[in-house]
Parts: structure tokens; C-alpha cells; sequence
């Protein structure tokens, strides 16, 4: 499940709806980020969040498939939201369910390495009342590059 | 055609779309960034280094070689920083 939304979420109320009534699942695995104070060496006073209305839900939504079809997963969600936010603000929240944790974790780090390169999201820092966007990290493409091996062979081991 | 950019793209070209009449000569998206290069002084500043800038067509990923069309939605944008 996709949402893209400027609105806060509950992560509580989020985790519980995905695996309520799913007693197949016995593994929940989630990942939420926040924006955090600082810019480099400065002290961050918000981060607005441009996306690309359409684009974002649909490059998401080829996420979740692809998530799908390499780990046995009952269920994948990704919350992403867009707007002006501010220190401690929740920005997304990943979460992928399963029989048992490894599939979990593996798709859970998968959907945040991939997404932080696929979705169309930019990031514009506020310092000291100026907008800077943010660049791009290549540390970023490392982690989503791991992924393109073939790893549709995940053993379900426990 | 319809032409979006977001981010630095937007506020270089000052624009976060316009509508264009693709010439015929142009028929790939590396031509499409050479011919808007030439529009305006701010068209050029966000066309200026190729490889700090990223393409979708028709909202899917697309590569300076990818053909595009008159009906075509190009949206022009930096590499994406969310999550």
C-alpha cells in the first residue's frame, strides 16, 4: 500500500491495520525517518519536501511490486509525506510483513535504499531563513546498487 | 508538448511548467535539453551540466537517447533526495 501525504501518521495505528487479521504474518519489519536539526554545520529550522504528483505514487508502486515479487512478503506499505516539515517531524515510514523476519528486514532495507533513489521527492533545507536544496548522496546509490544482484533467492531459514 | 521541472530546475528556469511546440528536429530527450538550453539565460544555467540533471517521460525514468513525441509529459528535474 502506497500513500503519499502531506499529514502526519501513526505509526502505532499503521503497523497493527497491516497485519491485523494476516495470522500468516509472524514478522513485522519497519523503518521510520525523521528530519533531523542539523544541515551540514548548521541548525536546521525546517525541510520542505517537493514531489512529483503522480510520478511519486506510481515509481512507489513499482517499489512495492518488485518488493513483492523477490521476497515472500504478505504485505509492503510505504508512507511518504511532502510539505514543509519540521525538526523531529516524521517524514516516511516503510514497513514490509512476512512469515518470518529475514524476508522482512531484507525488503524493509530494500524499500528505503531503492526509494531513496527512484521516488521523485527533493529536499529543500532551511538555514537561518535561506533555502538550500539538498544533493543528491552517493553513498545513496551504493545502497540502492547492492540491491540490483539477484536476490530472489531469500532462504525462509527459521 | 508539456514540460515540467522541480527543484533548482524550477527556480533557475522560473517556471514549474510550459507548454512548447516541439520543433522536428528534435526527437530524443538530450536533444529536447539542448534546444530548451537555448530559450532563455535561465533555461541555459539549468541545462548547463547534463549530468546533474534527470528526465521522466510520461512519469517513467527516461535516458538522454529516449524518443519522445508531441503528446509526450517531460518533467526535467535534479538526481531525487527523499526518504
Amino acid at each position: 500500500m502506497i500513500k503519499v501525504q502531506q499529514e502526519d501518521f501513526d505509526v502505532g495505528a499503521e503497523l497493527a491495520a497491516l497485519s491485523r487479521d494476516r495470522h500468516q504474518v509472524g514478522a513485522v519489519a519497519s523503518f521510520i525517518g525523521l528530519v533531523r536539526d542539523v544541515a551540514g554545520d548548521s541548525e536546521l529550522s525546517a525541510m520542505t519536501l517537493e514531489h512529483y504528483p503522480g510520478m511519486t505514487e506510481r515509481q512507489l508502486q513499482k517499489l512495492e511490486a518488485e518488493a513483492l515479487s523477490r521476497w515472500p512478503l504478505d504485505r509492503v506499505l510505504i508512507i511518504h509525506r511532502y510539505g514543509r516539515l519540521l525538526p523531529g517531524d516524521q517524514i516516511v515510514l516503510c514497513a514490509a510483513t512476512s512469515a518470518h523476519r529475514e524476508a522482512s528486514f531484507e525488503a524493509c532495507a530494500f524499500l528505503m535504499d531503492w526509494l531513496k533513489t527512484k521516488a521523485p521527492f527533493w529536499k529543500l533545507e532551511e538555514v537561518d531563513g535561506e533555502g538550500k536544496w539538498v544533493a543528491a548522496r552517493q553513498d545513496d546509490d551504493a545502497a540502492a546498487a547492492r540491491w540490483q544482484t539477484d536476490k530472489t533467492n531469500v532462504k525462509q531459514t527459521e | 508538448m508539456k514540460l515540467l521541472y522541480f527543484a533548482w530546475l524550477r527556480d533557475r528556469i522560473g517556471l514549474a511548467e510550459e507548454t512548447i511546440e516541439l520543433p522536428e528536429s528534435v526527437t530524443t530527450v538530450g536533444q529536447l535539453a539542448t534546444w530548451l538550453a537555448q530559450k532563455s539565460d535561465g533555461h541555459a544555467e539549468a541545462f548547463a551540466d547534463p549530468n546533474s540533471v534527470r528526465c521522466a517521460v510520461n512519469m517513467d525514468y527516461a535516458r538522454a537517447d529516449a524518443a519522445i513525441g508531441p503528446d509526450d509529459e517531460i518533467a526535467f528535474f535534479p538526481p531525487v533526495t527523499g526518504g
